[in-house]
C-alpha cells in the first residue's frame, strides 16, 4: 500500500530525515515511534505530500506522490500535529466542506452521518468548532481524515489532548479501522504504539532505528538472554550460593553468573547471561535434576520495548533491567477536555 | 476549487471581514454618487467610478489580507495541500471568492441606475463601461493582494503591505513625470493602473488596457501559486 524508498528530506543544513526505508501491507497497522524532534512529523508530512522530500521516493498504491499527487492524495486520509479545522465553522459545515473538497461521491447525508456516528461527535455537529475542547477537535480531525474512506490513514499524534476513556476509544476505533485501512500512527507514547499496533518503527534523529513487531525489535537489540532464577540447593544454607554459582558457570554459553539476594529462608535468586543463539533453560534444568536442586523459578528479563525506546533514543547501551516492574498502561498525556485549556502544544514542529 | 471557493465565500461573511468591506464600499460609493453625480446635476455616473479608485486600493487589501495568511498561520493549508486539488484550485478558488465580492460590492452602481434613470436618461454604454474597466481594475488588484497574503503569516502584515504595493502602484504616473528620459517614462506609464483605469472614465474602451489587467491578474495568481508550490521545497 505505501512504500518509502530512500526518503531525506533537509532543511538547510539540517538532516531532519535521513534515508528512511519502509512498505506497509493493507490492513497493517504501523507504528511511528520516537522522541519529539525525531522526525515524526517530517516524514509524515512528506508521506502525505505536504512538503516534498529532498531525495527518495514515496509510492501510495504504486503511485508516485510526488508524480501524480492527486490521485496518491486521494487515498489517503490525514490527520496531522494540528488539526487543519476552520475554526469559525460548525462541525457539520467543516465536514461538509471537507466532503466537497476530497470530491467524494459517496451518498453525502449517510456517509457524513457514518463518520460522526464513528468519531462520536453526531451530538456537537452544530456546535461551532471555536467552542470545542481540545478533545473534541482532535475527534473532528480524526472525522476530516475519513471522509471518502481512503484505504490509507496517516495520524500523527490521534490521542493528544484526549482523556483516557477517550484515548480508549480512540484506540479501539484505530484498531477497527485497521483491519480494512492501512493505517500509519505516530506517538512518542510506549503503551498506546504497544497497544494499537501490528509493527514498529523506531525513528530517532531523523533514522529509522529499529523496524519489526515489538518481539522481533527487542531480538534484534539484545544479543544476549538475561534471566532471573531462583534454585533450592541441597543443604538451604548460604553454603549453596557458591557451588550453584560454580556449576551454572560450568555450562556452555554462560556468559555471567551472579547471586543475588535471599528471597526465602536459605534460598537464593541468581542473574544469568548467556548467548542468544543458545537456550540454556534445558541444561539449566537437567544440571539440576543431576544435583537434586530444585528450580523454584525462571523468570526471563529481555528488553522490553520501554528499555528498547530508551536504549535507541538515549544512545545508553547498558540499561538497568528490572524484571518484576509493574507496568501502567495508561499515560496521562494531556488529559484537558475542558474548554478552557486547549492552547497546551506540545513541542511544536518537528 | 468549487469547494474552496463556497467555503471561502462563506468565510467572508462569518468573519465580518465581508460587512465591512460592503459598507465601507456602499457609504463611500454612495456619496461619490451623491456628490459627484446627482449633486452636479449629470446623468454621467464617470466621476463616481474615477473617485473610486483609491477607495479600493484602500479595501481590496482588507478582503484579500486573511486568504493565505490565515491558513498558514492556523495550519488549515495542510487539510488543502494534502487533500487531492491542485495548487492552481486552491488560489484560484480564494481569487474569484474575493472577486465575487468585490462584484457583489460594485453591482451597487445598477441600483444607482435606477436613481438616474428617475431622473433623467441614462447613458449605459458609459456605466457599462465604466462598470468592467472597474471590475477589470479589481481583478488585478485582488491577485496581488492575494499574492502578497500568501508571504505572510499575518493579517495585519499582508494588509499593510498590499495597500503599499497598490499604492506604489497608483504613483507610478508620478514617477513617470519625473523621469526625463522620454522611453523610460512612456514605459512606466504603460505600467499604469491608474491613468489606464481613468482612461475608461473618459469614455475610452481600450482593448490593450483589459489584456493589461487581465495579464496583471494571470501573473500574480502564478506567483501565488509559486510561492505555495516552493513552500512545500522549503
Amino acid at each position: 500500500m505505501i512504500e518509502v524508498k530512500n526518503l531525506s528530506k533537509k532543511y538547510g543544513d539540517k538532516q531532519a530525515v535521513k534515508n528512511i526505508n519502509f512498505k506497509v501491507e493493507q490492513g497493517e497497522i504501523l507504528g511511528f515511534l520516537g522522541p519529539n524532534g525525531a522526525g515524526k512529523s517530517t516524514t509524515m508530512n512528506m508521506l502525505t505530500g505536504y512538503i516534498s522530500s529532498t531525495s527518495g521516493q514515496v509510492l501510495v498504491n504504486g503511485v508516485d506522490i510526488f508524480e501524480d499527487p492527486k490521485k496518491a492524495k486521494s487515498s489517503i486520509g490525514y490527520l496531522p500535529e494540528i488539526p487543519p479545522l476552520y475554526i469559525d465553522m460548525t462541525i457539520e459545515g467543516y465536514l461538509n466542506f471537507v466532503y466537497d473538497l476530497k470530491k467524494c461521491k459517496l451518498p453525502r447525508k449517510a456517509h457524513l452521518k457514518d463518520v460522526c456516528d464513528l468519531c462520536k461527535i453526531t451530538h456537537v455537529k452544530d456546535r461551532i468548532i471555536k467552542n470545542l475542547s481540545k478533545g473534541y477537535r482532535q475527534r473532528v480531525g480524526l472525522a476530516q481524515a475519513l471522509i471518502n474512506n481512503p484505504p490509507v490513514l496517516i495520524l500523527d499524534e490521534p490521542t493528544v489532548g484526549l482523556d483516557p476513556n477517550q484515548i480508549i476509544e480512540i484506540r479501539t476505533l484505530i484498531k477497527k479501522l485497521g483491519k480494512k485501512h492501512t493505517v500509519i500512527l505516530s506517538s512518542h507514547i510506549l503503551p498506546e504504539i504497544q497497544a494499537v499496533c501490528d509493527r514498529i518503527i523506531i525513528i530517532n534523529k531523523g533514522e529509522v532505528a529499529a523496524d519489526g513487531t515489538a518481539d522481533e525489535i527487542a531480538r534484534q537489540l539484545t544479543n544476549e538472554h538475561k534471566m532471573t532464577l531462583r534454585i533450592e540447593g541441597t543443604t538451604k544454607t548460604s553454603a549453596d550460593k557458591d557451588e550453584i554459582v560454580k556449576a551454572i558457570k560450568s555450562l556452555k554459553g554462560i556468559k555471567y553468573v551472579r547471586a543475588d539476594m535471599e528471597r526465602e529462608k536459605g534460598i537464593y535468586d541468581y542473574d544469568v547471561e548467556a548467548d542468544e543463539s543458545i537456550d540454556i533453560r534445558r541444561s539449566l534444568n537437567a544440571l539440576c535434576r543431576e544435583k537434586g536442586w530444585n528450580i523454584l523459578m525462571l523468570q526471563l528479563s529481555d528488553l522490553t520495548l520501554e528499555d528498547i525506546f530508551l536504549k535507541i533514543t538515549m544512545g545508553e547501551n547498558d540499561i538497568k533491567i528490572e524484571p518484576e516492574r509493574p507496568r501502567i498502561n495508561i499515560k496521562f498525556e494531556d488529559s484537558s477536555d475542558s474548554d478552557t485549556d486547549d492552547q497546551q502544544e506540545n513541542g511544536g514542529n518537528e | 476549487m468549487g469547494a474552496i471557493y463556497r467555503r471561502e465565500v462563506g468565510a467572508f461573511f462569518t468573519s465580518g471581514v465581508a460587512y465591512v468591506f460592503l459598507s465601507v464600499f456602499y457609504l463611500l460609493s454612495g456619496y461619490f454618487f451623491y456628490a459627484g453625480v446627482i449633486g452636479s446635476g449629470r446623468t454621467d455616473t464617470s466621476p463616481m467610478f474615477s473617485s473610486m479608485f483609491l477607495i479600493i486600493l484602500f479595501l481590496i487589501p482588507i478582503l484579500t489580507m486573511r486568504l493565505l495568511s490565515e491558513e498558514k498561520k492556523n495550519k488549515t493549508d495542510q487539510g488543502l495541500l494534502t487533500a487531492p486539488v491542485g495548487l492552481w484550485d486552491i488560489v484560484l478558488g480564494k481569487y474569484f471568492a474575493a472577486l465575487t465580492l468585490f462584484i457583489i460590492a460594485e453591482s451597487v452602481v445598477f441600483i444607482y441606475s435606477i436613481f438616474l434613470a428617475v431622473l433623467g436618461d441614462v447613458v449605459w454604454t458609459t456605466l457599462l463601461g465604466n462598470y468592467f474597466a472597474m471590475l477589470f481594475l479589481g481583478s488585478a488588484f485582488i491577485a496581488v493582494g492575494l499574492f502578497i497574503s500568501s508571504l505572510t503569516e499575518n493579517q495585519m502584515a499582508s494588509a499593510v503591505a498590499s495597500m503599499l504595493a497598490l499604492f506604489v502602484l497608483y504613483l507610478f504616473d508620478s514617477f513617470a513625470a519625473n523621469i526625463s528620459n522620454e522611453h523610460i517614462s512612456k514605459a512606466i506609464t504603460s505600467l499604469s493602473f491608474y491613468s489606464r483605469y481613468i482612461e475608461f472614465t473618459q469614455g475610452i474602451f481600450s482593448l490593450p488596457s483589459v489584456v493589461f489587467f487581465l495579464s496583471v491578474a494571470f501573473l500574480f495568481n502564478f506567483f501565488t501559486v509559486r510561492v505555495l508550490d516552493k513552500r512545500r521545497w522549503g
